[in-house]
């Protein structure tokens, strides 16, 4: 026989099984909280458990779930059955793309056993493949140069205010320097603005038609959160995920598995149009996107309404300061948005970038940082790239500034 | 009566005793909400609410404060915001008139000067510092989710262990610790470490009887048709796909806007002249029109 502790203990097991944030001390609150309501009324203990257990709105759905079937005695075994069989054939599909990732992430440091000289070499070769066909020990060696990619938002002013040469006058630092001598007069002090990266906010396409590609763009996507915590990562098919907190794991493969894990429609088909409202209701408009610089990374197949889809992403580039497309089709020959749903898009769109091989990732993350010259406010016409031309298609690059800010 | 109200709340034995505390200072809260409040003030843990804008996360804490006959401390985060404004700072033109003074009244014992500079009179209690020293009181950490980061690392220390170190005065605890309650609009996540020593409470819109109530409590002048068809309009523009789905603060303006306007049901044309009360973009003002605002008036049979 268990103990009421016990008891609890193994219904967060379960909770963490679901993926929700249940640690030790979470579940020592709730055994307190159990403590202090009526552990016998079942709504009480519901509460409890909700408010300590829980840590986002997305949680809430999973807890419910684990709750009612620790409660009401479903075998929660169907389930897990369940989630164990989609579990693996999704990282079968991850593995498809990503290759040999859990063979990898077991052997942490045979990336830096491995001689580079060789590689180095290559890398220029490389950079002109197309990234799902390369072949695994290639792949790799490109996987680990996104890694390094150092992709940082353009520069806006910040609201924090440090020391400088010219700028405001700083009265606490002239004053304080002042205590410092007796009261005798200083020299005066300023303060300036600082400078801070715009959030990053990705939104991948992990639909069928970009089966290859998505697993390099997330992986842009992870050296940006990486690089900074407030960047945003959701990946789109059938329905919107965000991952930013899979993402967050230092190595790419564990994080790439985590994501993997936490889609639930990956290679499926696409409603862009729905997802990206399901990004702006949910997040965009509460301010994830405002001022912020968008990626959004389809082929735009889009199987709903096209008119939704430009509908919404007139309204993302309203929030937004900038709207990169990233098509791993552009740069292919004889290229045109002949798809309804890249139609409607383009007119509310920066820039569009093509995203099939690493020279495409690191121009774009080039541009993200605002270092290439930017696209003004005309309408985009796309190049229809021939085979030898420019890899990489950006918008009008004529002039600078552009651009709507928040 | 003031004393036995105060005593309601802080007393509470259940969260049934919260919810009738509550709804004393006219806040009608639900099982959840009630359950988070008498929990928060049991384990004094801080409660973190998120929800759509006009649920009532802010006002939650007023209504708590009010109930607790304490007074509420807010403190509004906005991005840069640091400890000089959060928790305290130096009076410094005090400091140097002190200095002045004291050179003019011809001291010159040196050690006695320093330490006098340093003195609590010549520290300025923010926000965070002022909840440590008021005893009781409900501080509201209002849009936590608009400080950058490197705040909230800050903010976790002050609310693990309800202390302020002040490097020149020491160290400065809490009697007892003040209820807190956080407020964050999701523009962002915020970090997992705040999460975990908060109880985490997501609050949704009420469901319609509550919204009557509401309203009704609320606006005691106003009619119970015109509650209810306030209430059900509502609930219609809130199913209606918007882009920004209104509140419980809008139903209780709009409601307000047509009594103030001598209406006592609401009809098409009472609610063409208030739309802009509910409805603050465009697309949701033309979206609504195009729809036809018969389906927002005589929701409600002619009973009620």
């Amino acid at each position: 026989m268990t103990g009421p502790v016990e008891d609890l203990v193994a219904f967060g097991r379960r909770l963490r099984a679901a993926g929700l944030p249940a640690s030790p001390d979470r579940i020592q609150a709730f055994a307190t909280a159990v403590a202090m309501l009526d552990p016998l009324v079942t709504e009480d203990v519901y509460w409890a458990g909700r408010l300590t257990l829980c840590a986002d709105p997305d949680d809430i759905a999973r807890f419910d779930l684990v709750f009612t079937s620790w409660v009401y005695g479903h075998d929660p075994r169907y389930r897990l059955i369940g989630d164990v069989a989609g579990r693996t054939r999704r990282d079968r599909v991850l593995a498809d793309v990503s290759g040999e990732a859990d063979d990898q992430s077991d052997e942490a440091g045979s990336d830096d056993d491995r001689p580079i000289g060789l590689a180095a070499s290559n890398v220029e070769l490389l950079r002109h493949r197309d990234y799902p066909q390369l072949s695994s020990a290639e792949r790799a060696e490109v996987r680990r140069l996104i890694a390094v990619l150092d992709p940082v938002g353009p520069p806006r002013a910040s609201r924090r205010y440090h020391p400088a040469r010219r700028g405001l006058l700083d009265a606490h630092r002239t004053v304080r320097a002042m205590l410092a001598r007796g009261g005798e007069p200083a020299g005066l002090r300023r303060r300036a603005r600082g400078i801070k990266p715009r959030r990053l906010v990705f939104l991948v396409d992990v639909s069928g038609s970009m089966t290859g590609y998505s697993d390099a763009l997330l992986r842009v996507a992870h050296a940006a959160v990486r690089r900074r915590p407030s960047t945003e990562v959701f990946t789109m098919g059938t329905r919107l995920t965000r991952v930013t907190r899979e993402l967050r794991h230092r190595d790419p493969d564990h994080a790439l598995v985590a994501a993997g894990r936490a889609v639930p429609d990956w290679s499926g088909g696409t409603r862009l149009g729905e997802q990206l409202k399901a990004f702006c209701d949910r997040w965009g408009q509460r301010g994830t996107a405002r001022g912020a610089l968008v990626v959004l990374a389809s082929d735009g197949w889009e199987r709903g309404d096209a008119g939704v889809l430009g509908a919404q992403m007139a309204r993302l580039r309203r929030l937004a300061h900038r709207v990169v497309w990233v098509n791993p089709h552009v740069a292919k020959p004889g290229f045109a948005p002949a798809t309804a749903g890249l139609r409607a898009a383009l007119p509310h769109v920066d820039d569009i970038l093509a995203g099939h091989d690493l020279a495409a990732y690191e121009q774009l993350a080039r541009v993200l940082s605002g270092t290439v010259p930017q696209a003004t406010n005309k309408p985009l016409e796309i190049p229809v790239a021939d085979q030898g031309a420019d890899r990489v298609a950006s918008a009008s690059a004529s002039g600078a500034g552009g651009g709507n800010d928040a | 009566m003031e004393e036995t109200r105060r005593s309601d709340l802080a007393e509470a034995r259940s969260a049934d005793d919260v919810r009738r505390a509550l709804a004393e200072q006219d806040y009608l809260a639900d099982q959840g909400l009630a359950t988070a409040v008498f929990l928060a003030l049991r384990m004094g843990r801080p409660l973190f609410c998120e929800g759509d804008a006009g649920v009532g996360k802010t006002s939650v804490a007023a209504a708590i404060a009010d109930a607790l006959n304490a007074p509420l401390i807010r403190l509004q985060c906005y991005e840069g915001i640091d400890a000089a404004q959060a928790l305290y700072d130096w009076d410094f033109p005090r400091q140097l008139l002190h200095l002045r003074a004291a050179e003019a009244a011809g001291l010159n014992d040196a050690e006695a000067l320093e330490a006098g500079l340093y003195d609590r009179r010549f520290l300025l209690a923010r926000p965070l510092l002022a909840a440590l020293e008021t005893d009781p009181c409900v501080l509201l950490v209002d849009e936590v989710d608009r400080a950058d980061d490197e705040f909230e690392a800050f903010l976790l220390e002050v609310l693990s262990d309800f202390t302020v170190t002040v490097p020149e005065l020491g160290t400065i605890r809490a009697h007892r610790p003040p209820v807190v309650v956080l407020t964050s609009n999701r523009t962002r996540e915020v970090h997992d470490a705040l999460k975990r020593r908060c109880l985490y409470h997501w609050l949704d819109h009420p469901t319609m009887e509550r919204e009557v109530a509401i309203i009704k409590r609320r606006l005691p002048g106003v009619s119970d048709r015109l509650a209810a068809d306030v209430a059900a309009a509502v609930a219609v523009l809130r199913g209606g796909d918007l882009l920004k789905p209104p509140g419980v603060a809008e139903s209780i303006d709009w409601a307000s806007a047509l009594r103030t306007l001598g209406a006592d049901h609401l009809d098409s044309l009472a609610a063409e002249a208030t739309l802009g009360v509910v409805l603050k973009y465009r697309e949701d003002l033309d979206r609504v029109r195009a729809n036809g605002l018969e389906v927002l008036a005589g929701v409600t049979p002619e009973s009620a």
